[in-house]
């Protein structure tokens, strides 16, 4: 039982529940509780494929005067390049241009599913892929400091804050607490939450206007409303799936850039 | 743990097997390996080549900023050299052109020089010739004057004159008469 099948039945799902997202496997087919390859995995699997045949091909032959396609690929990481990278960490930001690049096309690519019609659910809806990216920001940034700063300086750069001796007992547990812990949940339930919140939006408005044709015939013209909203809500999402692409990136920078800064 | 509280308890309410806050271990799983292979693919094969190119179109920009400058420089230094051998042209022409009309000076100044000597040269000789014409005509004519005078004295006197001495002495006289007279007729 999924709202996502569009049934013109009476028995609309509604309102739609946590259970929409889950959907049942592809493969072996209509199996629940079996998630290795369902429409999410599917659409994870597609944006890799994409990305892959996209930039491969764009930079099979790098010109110095660029086609289209490749300016297309260079505008791409040129623009996290300059804009994320370098401009959040600085100089050595350029090292970090390419995963930057990969995280912000993945995500955003992700995203963008859950506005593309058929597709219309976005992978980053399922906590684990934000998760796995955020674990790998979080690993990241902590692996980055400690090699440039050595373990122990990193440590106490990174908690003891320049403050007097006798607030520190405060301070500590407090930065230890927001840097260590809160970074990669809050990184990860952010993206989670938004796709989650965007598919949910949009399923209420188009079961919505559904539910109520079927509750009574004189609600056609809600319906319609509801529908042509939906449609406005997908712009908003597409808003919502870019703005959030680009906040995850530029938070991964700029805690690159906290753990490779010299002062607190 | 309020979140977690809430969002078991919004579960328990909607009667769901799934709880969204926790992650499906094969979805872990699976999102690990599929953004590794596109990690992998990317940052081997497309960005670093991506940042080589970048590299080489500002190398070929800057190189053609370099090129273009040496260019310049050297268009500047050849058109002040031909400035400066057109000046030097320049004076070069003025030079053989004064020293040109100091040259015609100087010829003309020769010539008339010449020339004026030449006239003065012919003048004299003229003179010259003219004053021994005259006196060989005066010493021809003093002494035809004489014998013609003493022919002419003896016809008209008809007899010899006892003395001659004396009338040589006579003769002698009115000839050196005859001489002043004659300077101061043909200087007048």
């Amino acid at each position: 039982m999924t709202g996502q099948s569009i049934v013109l039945a009476a028995d609309v799902p509604f309102p739609p529940s946590v259970e929409d997202f889950y959907l049942p496997s592809i493969l072996p087919w209509g199996e629940h509780n079996n998630y290795w390859f369902t429409k999410v995995t599917f659409l994870v699997w597609l944006t890799v494929a994409i990305l892959i045949i996209f930039f491969l091909a764009a930079y099979r032959k790098p010109q110095l005067v660029p086609t289209k396609k490749q300016w297309l690929a260079e505008s791409i990481y040129g623009f996290v390049r300059n804009n994320i990278s370098v401009e959040m960490i600085g100089p050595r930001g350029v090292a970090f241009a390419p995963y930057l690049t990969t995280l912000f096309c993945f995500i955003f690519l992700n995203n963008l599913w859950g506005i593309v019609p058929l597709a219309q659910i976005s992978p980053n809806s399922h906590i684990a892929f934000p998760a796995v990216l955020a674990a790998i920001s979080y690993i990241m940034f902590i692996y980055v400091g400690i090699r440039h700063h050595g373990f122990a300086k990193y440590i106490k750069t990174a908690l003891v804050p320049p403050a007097p001796w006798f607030i520190l007992p405060l301070l500590v547990p407090i930065e230890f607490f927001s840097n260590f812990l809160i970074r990669p949940f809050s990184l990860a339930v952010r993206l989670f939450a938004n796709m989650f919140a965007g598919h949910v939006l949009l399923l209420v408005f188009t079961l919505g206007g559904f539910a109520m044709i079927s509750a009574n015939a004189w609600f056609v013209p809600f319906s319609l409303v509801s529908w042509v909203l939906t449609i406005a809500l997908t712009f908003l999402e597409f808003l919502v799936i870019a703005l959030q692409a680009y906040v995850f990136t530029v938070l991964t920078a700029s805690y690159v850039q906290g753990a490779l800064a010299d002062e607190h | 743990m309020i979140i977690t509280s809430t969002v078991t308890v919004l579960a328990e309410a909607a009667e769901v097997e799934h709880n969204p806050i926790v992650p499906l271990w094969q979805e872990i799983v699976l999102g690990l390996i599929a953004f590794g292979i596109l990690c992998f693919v990317l940052m081997k094969f497309v960005f670093p080549q991506m940042e080589k190119t970048f590299a080489a179109r500002v190398d070929a920009i800057e190189g053609g900023i370099k090129r273009a400058e040496a260019a310049q420089a050297e268009a500047n230094q050849l058109l002040e050299q031909y400035r400066a051998q057109l000046a030097e042209a320049r004076t070069e022409a003025a030079r053989i052109r004064d020293e040109a009309r100091a040259d015609a000076e100087g010829i003309r100044q020769d010539v008339l020089a010449k020339a004026r000597e030449e006239s003065d040269r012919i003048i004299a000789a003229g003179q010259e010739q003219l004053a021994a014409q005259r006196e060989s005509i005066v010493r021809e004519l003093r002494s035809e004057v004489g014998t013609l005078a003493v022919d002419l004295a003896g016809k008209i006197v008809g007899e010899s004159l006892a003395d001659e001495a004396r009338s040589r002495g006579t003769v002698e006289r009115f000839i050196a008469e005859l001489d002043s007279a004659g300077t101061t007729g043909g200087r007048r």
